[in-house]
């Protein structure tokens, strides 16, 4: 027997002597004794967590707008605009307006998740629901939903329906869309499990189709809400004479800043809202996704 | 007209029947005037190299394909048990294996043809926090729960590890005690037809070539001098005789 015996290349290092092999060693991660303070350390780290640099940006504003480095005509100090707020409720401007808003996007968006979601569901299921609304929702999806607005103008009017027409019009498409490509895109080797069962249909669409496109679905009622609420300004800042948009046009025609960015504010809030509201539903139904942990 | 109507008619009472069954895919023949026929509670392992038409012919029995020509004949109620888990992942254990089930007592059902196959308890466990072996034996427990006459097993443990697979093995033959059913298992892993057949049937050039009944016991199977001959007769078969 021949003994081989396999040494580790010792690397020569300058100074002649063999140079250490770099080595990693893992252990847990609390293996270290955490100090309390270590521990509130790492609690404070990123309190904030997302929301860290609009709270700084609202400090270095609020910090630069105090020191008289901006206009109150161009940017009014955060607490200003808060101040503002308060004052525009108190008045009795600010509540009725903005509950006209929201029932505004609320109508809007109950008619457009309404039509998008049968119309999305037909599309799914049905080959004949594919080439009826399939073609025609493309190509309304090409049409931005600023450029409409005249168009429903002239056909509706000024009023109320344009306006929540408008907003379902921005609601309704993407939830189609969305919808539509998450009941096809659910995996057909499932579907075809399924039907090796003997399930029936009901089974196939309540077990499989429906909880298969949830994900989809919330994508869509993410953009349908974000589009409603892009509908509900580009309506609200033509022609209207209540809600956050008409507020928002009147503090610029008087040069009431502050009032324009309370307008902002208060739909940069509604946006907010409606993105966690998705994001909850998400973590409710969606427990099953790898990506998310057991509750 | 009074052809069609005989030929619709079944032959035979139990197990599956392949007659002279013809597969196209444009201009190849998978499937050349096939014939075979499982017996009830026969256990037949159909054996070949990838791409012979081995799931071709599953699919056919299945139901999920119709042949060009010829006649398939299987019992309404078979169940399949597919290469992959194939488990709804938004259900929890005792829903995916419900999905075909009707009545009061499905969910009974589904719970002892969890408890059968080892993972009693788990009935509330997602899909995502199983292992591939308990994910496959979900799989064999939602196709058996049905009480099935025909199993169809598509190469149900290829992608399991060989110890993982091994116990599958001895699963299945625990199983088979319990559920009277024709099984037609198809693999490509000659140890794994040896495990388990009661006939290995070789496929070639789109048909069945060579039969091999066995009848051994089951240490004999694990080890012999017979098994190692029907081995090497296997191999021959599948034209691999000169490379062991």
């Amino acid at each position: 027997m021949i003994d081989v015996r396999l040494e580790a290349p010792a690397v020569e290092s300058d100074t002649g002597r063999p140079e250490e092999q770099a080595r990693e060693v893992f252990l847990p991660r609390d293996a270290r004794r955490r100090t309390p303070l270590a521990a509130l350390a790492t609690r404070l780290r990123w309190p904030l967590g997302i929301y860290t640099t609009p709270v700084v940006i609202l400090v270095v504003w609020e910090v630069l707008s105090k020191a008289g480095a901006l206009s109150a005509t161009y940017a009014p100090a955060p607490t200003s605009i808060v101040k503002s707020a308060v004052d525009l409720w108190r008045q009795g401007v600010l509540g009725p307006d903005l509950s006209i808003s929201l029932r505004r996007a609320g109508l809007g968006l109950a008619i457009g998740l309404t039509a998008g979601i049968v119309t999305g569901v037909l599309g799914g299921l049905l080959r004949s629901g594919e080439y009826l609304f399939n073609g025609l929702v493309q190509v309304l999806n090409t049409i931005p939903l600023l450029a409409v607005l005249p168009l429903m103008i002239v056909w509706f009017g000024i009023d109320e329906l344009t306006k929540v027409l408008l907003i379902s019009f921005g609601a309704g498409v993407p939830m189609y869309l969305n919808l539509f490509a998450a009941i096809r895109g659910v995996d057909q080797r499932l579907i075809e499990m399924t039907r090796t069962t003997g399930a029936g249909t009901w089974r196939l669409v309540s077990r499989v189709l429906v909880p298969g496109a949830l994900p989809g679905f919330l994508v869509g009622l993410r953009f349908s809400l974000a589009y409603s609420i892009l509908g509900l300004v580009a309506a609200e800042t033509v022609n209207a004479d209540q809600g956050l948009g008409f507020l928002i046009t009147q503090g610029q025609t008087y040069l009431q800043t502050n009032q324009v960015f309370v307008g902002l504010a208060i739909y940069s809030l509604l946006g907010l809202v409606a993105d966690q509201f998705v994001r909850v539903l998400e973590r409710v139904l969606l427990r099953w996704r790898p990506g998310y942990e057991v509750a | 007209m009074s052809s069609t109507t005989v030929t619709r008619q079944p032959r035979q009472r139990t197990g599956a029947l392949v007659e002279k069954v013809v597969r196209r895919f444009g201009d190849r023949v998978v499937l050349d005037h096939l014939d075979l026929a499982i017996a009830e509670d026969e256990l037949v392992v159909l054996l070949g190299p990838s791409g012979c038409g081995k799931s071709t012919l599953l699919r056919l029995l299945a139901g999920l394909d119709r042949p060009d020509g010829g006649r398939v004949e299987v019992p309404a109620r078979r169940a399949i048990v597919f290469q992959g888990d194939r488990l709804l992942p938004w259900q929890r254990l005792l829903r995916n294996i419900t999905l075909g089930l009707r009545g009061p007592d499905a969910e009974e059902r589904a719970r002892v043809a969890l408890a059968e196959v080892g993972l009693a308890g788990r009935e509330k466990a997602w899909p995502k926090e199983l292992s591939g072996g308990e994910a496959q034996r979900v799989a064999l427990a939602r196709a058996l729960v049905s009480e099935p006459e025909l199993v169809l097993l598509d190469e149900p443990f290829a992608a399991l590890d060989a110890i993982t697979r091994l116990r599958m093995h001895g699963l299945v033959r625990a199983l088979r005690s319990k559920h009277h059913a024709a099984m037609l298992l198809v693999t490509h892993d000659v140890d794994e037809a040896i495990a388990l057949a009661d006939r290995i049937v070789v496929m070639g050039q789109g048909r069945i070539g060579t039969s091999h009944a066995v009848q051994l016991a089951a240490a004999d199977r694990e080890a012999s001098a017979a098994r190692e001959e029907l081995r090497a007769a296997l191999l021959a078969d599948l034209g691999l005789a000169d490379q062991h």
